[in-house]
């Protein structure tokens, strides 16, 4: 196995053109498990550790680029306004020390169904920013997942950053696991409102092959928030809505048995937190609004 | 609590008793000499050592649970650069090629046949244990698969295929089938007879998962080949002289050419009993002429020792309508696995303490352990008593309600007590403070409802799911349960259960020093700061060494059931009190002629030195020492016991009982089945606390570890291929600090008569009755009747049948 070690990232992009089957590397919280595990014996990887500016993120109007390598800590700690749900994805991630090493890169690059980010991103809206020595192209994130450990990357490709829209309402997180910490998620649900387009978007883990949004029931939802006006009286979310979103989120999993649980538990779990997560975010929703109203 | 405060009373009113003026002995919270080094990570555990000119050894393991060996070709794995050797049955040295603790049917590696996923096949020695890992995979092997026994149902099956074929052990010819390993009846009274008395029966079924021992050192040692022919082994284990019992007659060597030393042991909680790389490091250190270090990675080691017997339990509990149990009736089937390990003894431990702490005159209990081809299981803490007491328990719940009782009060009406008999005829002939343990842990006061709101709002870190933010309160409902249970102490069943110390006093620059030297495994219970302060209050002195564990001296038995402290530590006194009657005999010899206390007073030593009784200090002990060092080797013998008759399971069998009970207070998310315990009381009775702080240490680790079979630990083997499926901690889970409550203890300290000091072996107990309690609690909060253990979140939500 030989490393590669670029010292910037036109010899990153250099190298991945060189050897596409050269595993990038960075904080190692996966790939180094696979070795260690001998499930995979890569001919070459590629040390992504020297690459400064893949660790920095930048707050733009709308969006936040995110490097590939800026690891969960930072994002837990200074991103929590911009990107609340992926902070409390991030939260979620493991323990401390792997948060520490661990990216969104990373996760996406894995494209593990489990991946803590995928329903974060899913939810938010996001597009992958990939280069190769051919040029640069961003890929939305929907796209991104092409099965379970694959997505849609060329081979010579490597992940600069991420570019996640910037939070415009209340977003939630939640996950499932048979411990209250450092767990692998048995299922995950993301969820965002954003008032500025009167949508709301999910993001579903750990329940199909690829991580997965529940569009059905983004549809219904937003439907049923715009006919009953809503996002503008700042009602709040009818118990029959809640239970038919939840009830078409369950319907997005595309689950399976396996030993952290069941499918039939995950279809389960995920309409139970889909239903939750809607109501928390609603009513953070109206709470600010209330705010609103009554500061005017 | 003994006689200290006596030093300020006229001394011609009070005696002084010995050590009660010496600082640093029992009863006092020393600190432990290897506490600061393992939190700061400093401590070197058995994978730590490192040798000039070591080689690394790998062990090839099957990949099926039960197939023939049709063929083994070794020549490519040879051929690996960096290869010394590579090691198969064939290559064995002598006819001894088979060990195991009590019945010798463990092949040290496979021969012809492999009976679980997992069996070592072949060893490989190169110069990086890349190397060796890489030519172990290129050890080229041919398995015709078999079918495979998983259950009762298959392995007595008429044309099941036999784990063991002619078998000759001492059970064989008491089973009722080759696959049943072995069999215990108790049989007491007229159970028929009772069950016409009694107003009302409660039958059930209950399952008790696999649990490991999940210590976090894992298997590892380092194998030397000496100039005389021997190997000096530094090892990890839980009983030198049961491995070198087990060693020396494979490598064809006499006892004291295998010289063992203890190396840092990370953890054992019955997972060392076994043997696991020790006769592969020496084979191959004897083969290639080089040290060879093994160390287990995670993976490997969920294969190299022996987990907790699963098991399901049938049980039928009868009860008059004022409350008193009339009959016990229960089948007790323990799975284990492909080899015996400690399986009979973990049956005779189920059955004779299959009722628990309570009096019932008419019991008839069974308890049986398979062989399969499911991983091979043993020792683990609470042995055969943990997975009765989840049964029991929950039947005693069940029993209560059905007799519209209290369930404390239920338990407390039947628990036993000093003089009660067991069901094995045993009178219990010390104190058995079951009622008076169950009121204590209701008395405590229980955590305040909805301590996850604040000011601030929700503190998910409280609440079921935790940081994964699942629940805000939704779906959450509060439940409450109780437990008690029985564990013995020592090894049972007429079992020569014996220690040796050897204790060595002299003078050392000026002052007198104990030397503490025994064979007993330090695997983190605190057992070396006891010594310690026991040679402390024996001898009056300040300053004691505690020598290195190894084979120079005597055996101190196993470090498992709940004994060092009990029997090594008997032997350190006993030895002790020799030392300091030799110590004594000297002085009178010396300066007897001077003073006429020498001969009329009680003499003790403290602070260095003699002293009568009364308080008058007659000589230093460095004068009466002088040059001379005293040292005595001594084995020691708490009671004797005897074995359980083999038809009705009467007998003395054991040597002593701890008690402890748990209040387990949870808090479930029922939507979601996710389960957060807030908190798990305790009150144990502990004889005599001899170090306070490592006292509620093992409380606390033992709660903790019933704990994780109650929600979250098991090892998943699938029942159509007998392969494990989860050997790692990302799916074996075991609890984090966010996952371990609140843990109250409240210490009672009622003496043992028979035992040193009136102590009571504690290490065990308190990991039976916290299972129960929190099952118990989750079933308060579900109205569920959950006859599992662990609770998954699929049988908290009715999912558990898949898509």
């Amino acid at each position: 196995m030989d490393f590669l070690r670029p010292a910037s990232w036109e010899e990153a992009l250099a190298a991945k053109a060189e050897h596409p089957t050269a595993v990038p590397i960075a904080g190692g919280t996966d790939v180094m498990v696979e070795i260690n595990f001998d499930h995979r014996r890569p001919e070459y990887l590629l040390d992504l550790n020297r690459v400064g500016d893949l660790y920095e993120w930048e707050v733009g109007e709308d969006r936040v680029r995110l490097g590939a390598s800026v690891p969960y800590t930072r994002i837990m700690e200074d991103l929590r306004a911009e990107l609340p749900a992926l902070a409390l994805a991030s939260h979620t991630v493991a323990s401390p020390q792997i948060r520490n090493r661990g990216s969104v890169g990373g996760n996406l690059g894995t494209a593990s169904p489990a991946g803590d980010a995928h329903p974060a991103l899913l939810a938010a809206g996001a597009e992958v920013e990939a280069e190769s020595v051919r040029g640069s192209r961003r890929i939305p994130v929907d796209d991104f997942y092409t099965g379970v450990k694959r997505n849609a990357l060329a081979p010579d490709e490597l992940i600069r950053a991420v570019h996640v829209r910037r939070a415009d309402g209340p977003q939630q997180y939640a996950k499932v696991g048979t411990r209250n910490a450092m767990v692998i998620a048995v299922c995950a649900f993301g969820l965002a409102l954003h008032p500025a387009t009167r949508t709301v978007r999910t993001g579903i883990g750990s329940a199909a092959p690829t991580p997965v949004r529940a569009t059905v029931a983004e549809d219904f939802l937003n439907a049923a928030l715009e006919e009953g006006g809503f996002w503008d009286d700042g009602q709040a979310v009818t118990p029959s809505v809640a239970r038919r979103f939840a009830e078409l989120c369950a319907a997005a999993c595309d689950p399976i048995d396996d030993v952290r649980g069941t499918a039939g538990y995950r279809r389960h779990a995920v309409g139970v937190l889909a239903r939750r997560t809607l109501n928390w975010a609603w009513e953070e929703y109206r709470g600010a609004r209330r705010g609103t109203e009554g500061a005017a | 609590m003994g006689s200290r405060g006596t030093a300020g009373l006229p001394a011609n009113i009070t005696h002084l008793t010995q050590g009660a003026r010496t600082r640093g002995g029992i009863g006092e919270s020393t600190l432990r000499p290897d506490g600061t080094l393992k939190v700061t990570g400093e401590f070197a555990y058995s994978s730590d050592m490192w040798h000039e000119d070591m080689l690394w050894g790998q062990i090839l393991r099957s990949p099926v649970a039960h197939a023939e060996i049709v063929s083994i070709d070794t020549a490519e794995a040879l051929a690996v650069p960096g290869v010394y050797a590579v090691m198969t049955y064939d290559d064995l040295p002598t006819d001894v090629r088979h060990y195991g603790l009590e019945i010798q049917d463990t092949p040290v590696l496979a021969h012809g046949r492999v009976r679980h996923h997992g069996e070592p096949v072949a060893i490989v020695a190169a110069d990086h244990p890349e190397t060796a890992r890489r030519a172990a995979a290129r050890i080229r092997v041919g398995y015709r698969e078999l079918p495979v026994i998983t259950d009762e149902a298959s392995a007595t099956a008429p044309d099941a295929v036999l784990l063991h074929e002619d078998r000759t052990d001492h059970h064989a010819a008491h089973v009722p089938h080759p696959n049943i390993l072995h069999r215990q009846p108790i049989v007491r009274g007229d159970v028929a007879e009772a069950r016409r008395r009694a107003d009302f029966v409660v039958e059930g079924e209950y399952v008790f998962g696999m649990q490991d021992q999940a210590f976090l050192g894992p298997e590892s040692g380092l194998a030397v080949p000496a100039e005389d022919g021997g190997v000096d082994l530094y090892i990890a284990t839980q009983w030198l002289h049961s491995d070198l019992r087990q060693i020396a007659p494979v490598l064809g060597l006499p006892p004291e050419k295998v010289r063992m030393t203890l190396a840092g042991v990370g953890g054992a909680f019955g997972g060392r009993e076994d043997l696991s790389m020790q006769i592969h490091a020496c084979l191959l250190a004897l083969r290639t002429g080089k040290p060879i270090k093994i160390v287990y990675n995670r993976f490997e080691s969920f294969f190299g020792h022996v987990h907790r017997h699963p098991a399901t339990l049938r049980y039928e509990h009868g009860a008059t309508r004022d409350g008193r149990l009339t009959h016990v009736k229960a089948r007790i089937v323990l799975d284990g696995g492909a080899y015996a390990s400690a399986s009979p003894a973990v049956v005779g431990n189920a059955s004779s303490l299959g009722v628990g702490p309570y009096v019932v005159d008419d019991v008839d209990i069974e308890a049986l352990a398979l062989y399969t081809n499911n991983p091979p299981c043993g020792a683990m803490r609470g042995f055969g008593a943990v997975q009765a007491c989840f049964a029991y328990e929950a039947q005693m719940d069940r029993l209560a309600d059905a007799v519209g009782m209290d369930r404390v009060e239920f338990r407390q009406l039947n628990a036993m007590s000093q003089g009660s008999v067991m069901p094995t005829g045993q009178v219990v002939d010390s104190p058995a403070p079951v009622a008076e343990l169950l009121r204590r842990v209701k008395a405590m006061p229980l955590p305040p409802e909805r301590q996850w709101e604040s000011s601030e709002g929700v503190d998910v870190r409280q609440l079921p799911g935790g940081l994964s933010n699942t629940t805000h309160g939704e779906g959450v409902v509060r439940g409450i349960g109780y437990a008690v249970g029985i564990k013995n102490v020592g090894f049972s069943e007429g079992f020569d259960d014996y220690s040796t110390a050897r204790v060595r006093m002299e003078v050392v620059g000026g002052e007198p020093v104990a030397t503490v030297h025994t064979a007993m495994a330090e695997v983190g219970q605190g057992g070396v700061t006891v010594h310690a302060q026991i040679a402390r209050t024996e001898l009056g002195v300040t300053r004691v060494t505690i020598q290195p564990a190894d084979t120079r001296v005597g055996s101190a038995g196993s470090t498992s059931a709940s004994r060092q402290t009990y029997v090594t530590g008997g032997a350190v006194k006993h030895a002790c009190e020799l030392v300091r009657e030799r110590v004594l005999e000297l002085g009178r010899r010396k300066f007897g002629p001077y003073h006429p206390a020498w001969a009329t007073a009680g003499l003790l030593l403290e602070g260095g030195k003699v002293v009568t009784d009364a308080g008058e200090a007659l000589a230093d002990l460095a004068d009466v020492l002088g040059d001379e060092a005293v040292e005595i080797e001594r084995e020691w013998r708490h009671r004797p016991t005897e074995p359980f008759d083999p038809r009705t399971g009467q007998g003395r069998g054991h040597v002593q009982y701890s008690f402890a009970a748990h209040r387990a207070v949870v808090e479930v998310d029922t939507e979601l089945g996710l389960v957060k315990v807030i908190e798990l009381a305790c009150a144990q009775d502990v004889g005599k606390a001899l170090n306070p702080l490592s006292v509620i240490g093992q409380i606390q680790g033992g709660t903790t570890q019933g704990l994780g079979i109650a929600v979250m630990e098991e090892i998943v083997v699938d029942p159509r291929t007998a392969k494990v499926r989860n050997p790692s901690f990302t799916d074996y889970l075991i609890p984090t600090i966010l996952d371990t409550p609140t843990m109250p203890v409240d210490v009672l300290e009622l003496a043992d008569d028979h035992a040193p000091y009136g102590l009571r072996g504690i290490g065990e107990a308190p990991t039976l009755s916290s299972t129960p309690a929190v099952l118990a609690a989750i079933r308060d909060a579900t109205g569920l009747e959950l006859n599992r253990t662990p609770v998954r979140p699929e049988h908290l939500t009715g999912t558990d049948t898949g898509t």
